[in-house]
């Protein structure tokens, strides 16, 4: 049995967080975002990025789409319609998880959090909203659960750096914690209040430092992130928008949908082979296909450093030597890390390029530019 | 501090100083503020000759990156060592420190006024 919401597309009309007017108050600079408009800076990205890696970061993530499932059977459903074994993770536990078409390409990658014996939440990209929905609702049609689309009923908070648990134990507001935070670990989620309404906190993120990831009713959105911002003007909060996101979690080695994952990406290519788990008993959606795994030669994705300041972008083609006239790879994200000093990029290559240390060549808009192949993440936050 | 108004302007977001046969060239706040943090600039060399609306440079973001156009021909005469040390110099003060390049030239195009500038940027 299924219920669900419409998952008719939306038009083209943008969409604004119910966050929108405190951007607009604390000054925001606007993008376009999976067809919301979302803070991309406040003042600075790399101000906010350094804030993040250094002290605290204030992140809108209230496009992000939020999906109950729920029943006897949402355990089982979610083996069967996810990569991962999703029945193992204990009350109140997160897994990272990937969403397969039948040919083992990835359509979208998920965080699903353990709310009760029978209940999950999935967390999805904005952009793959109803891509992502309309598959998991697909595949419900044999199992005793629902699944509901409450996209529009979440707003999401993320507290994000060294100072975030110390910021989350001065917000005034936030009771009923069912797990102490000081003992809650990376990866968990645990119910709360917010003055009396209901709200989730999970220690996830991703921009490779610890953090918090704050769920609860979109009306209720601007009261947590004024107490948010009161409550970490002593431990050197700072709004942050997108761009510094994008940066942080390029250093983090974190892939973005779009980017580093797309429909014709299989998760082994992208590094990620163990969250497909092949060891489970059942059946479940892209399992064939993971099986037999991508053709040979198919590319596979590394990190690359260089010297100097140029960076290598997204799109940005990838040669095995000076003079070869064809490209060997593509670069998927790219920046000057801030934190690193140097450019950073995440790159598809073909195999036999995909050993560290070697060498390859980057085309910055006519130059080839030397770069080096390298382990992911580039950053690494110390515990 | 600069009085923007009396610069003249280019449909590619760059400001120009003409002080006799000199243009002072730079790319506008509305320009630096939609870059960016940047991050990297690349100039053309003293003496290189440069040709109205040609690619002269290159201004990097985090997020992306901006190209320098030649708004008038000439020889450049003077980059600014500055803006490579500290490309943080561009979305500071734009229209002052952050100025990028100096062309000598015989003779001006037909650029934007303030007024004009303004209109296009929606301001």
């Amino acid at each position: 049995m299924t219920s669900a919401d419409s998952s008719t597309p939306a038009s083209s009309t943008e969409r604004f967080s119910p966050l929108h007017q405190a951007h607009v108050d604390a000054g925001a600079s606007f993008t376009d975002f999976a067809g919301w408009q979302m803070p991309v800076r406040y003042s600075s990205d790399l101000a906010e990025h350094h804030a993040v890696r250094h002290q605290a970061g204030l992140f809108d993530l209230s496009h992000m789409a939020e999906i109950l499932v729920e029943g006897p059977d949402a355990a089982a459903y979610l083996d069967y319609a996810l990569a991962g074994k999703l029945s193992v993770i204990e009350l109140w536990q997160a897994k990272y998880s990937l969403l397969l078409n039948e040919n083992g390409g990835i359509i979208d990658d998920l965080v699903v959090y353990r709310r009760g014996d029978a209940k999950f939440l999935v967390v999805a990209n904005a952009g793959n909203r109803f891509p992502a929905f309309d598959a998991l609702l697909a595949r419900a049609a044999d199992f005793d659960v629902v699944v509901v689309d409450q996209s529009d009923d979440y707003a999401l908070i993320a507290v994000q750096g060294p100072n975030a648990l110390a910021i989350l134990d001065a917000t005034a507001g936030v009771t009923d914690l069912g797990t102490d935070l000081h003992f809650m670990k990376y990866y968990r989620i645990t119910d709360a209040f917010f003055r009396g309404h209901p709200l989730l906190v999970a220690r996830t993120g991703y921009t490779g430092e610890d953090g918090f990831e704050l769920y609860l009713a979109a009306d209720q959105a601007r009261e947590l992130w004024d107490a948010l911002v009161v409550a970490g003007a002593d431990h050197g909060l700072v709004p942050a928008g997108l761009a510094s996101r994008d940066t942080l979690r390029l250093e983090a080695g974190m892939p973005l949908y779009g980017h580093e994952l797309t429909l014709t990406t299989f998760p082994a290519q992208a590094g990620l082979g163990k969250v497909v788990n092949l060891n489970k008993e059942n059946d479940f959606v892209g399992r064939a296909a993971s099986v037999a795994g991508p053709a040979a030669g198919a590319s596979v994705l590394v990190g690359l450093i260089a010297a100097g300041k140029r960076a290598g972008r997204a799109d940005y083609a990838i040669f095995r030597s000076l003079d070869a006239t064809t490209a060997d790879g593509v670069i998927t994200s790219g920046a000057l890390s801030p934190t690193l000093g140097y450019p950073i990029a995440m790159a598809y290559v073909t195999p036999d390029l995909a050993r560290l240390g070697t060498e390859v060549y980057v085309d910055v808009r006519g130059t080839r530019i030397p770069a080096t192949v390298t382990s992911l993440p580039f950053y690494t936050r110390v515990k | 501090m600069t009085d923007t108004s009396t610069l003249q302007y280019t449909a590619e977001h760059e400001w120009v100083l003409v002080e006799g046969s000199i243009a002072t060239v730079g790319i506008t706040a509305y320009a630096a503020e939609k870059l960016g943090d940047v991050v990297f600039v690349e100039l053309p060399e003293v003496g290189s000759t440069v040709a109205s609306g040609t690619v002269v440079g290159e201004i990097e973001s985090t997020k992306s990156v901006g190209e320098l156009f030649a708004p008038v021909n000439g020889t450049v005469t003077a980059t600014n060592d500055q803006v490579i040390d500290s490309p943080e110099l561009v979305n500071s003060d734009p229209f002052g420190e952050g100025w990028l390049i100096k062309v000598e030239f015989e003779v001006l195009p037909t650029l934007l006024t303030f007024a004009e500038y303004s209109a296009l940027i929606g301001e």
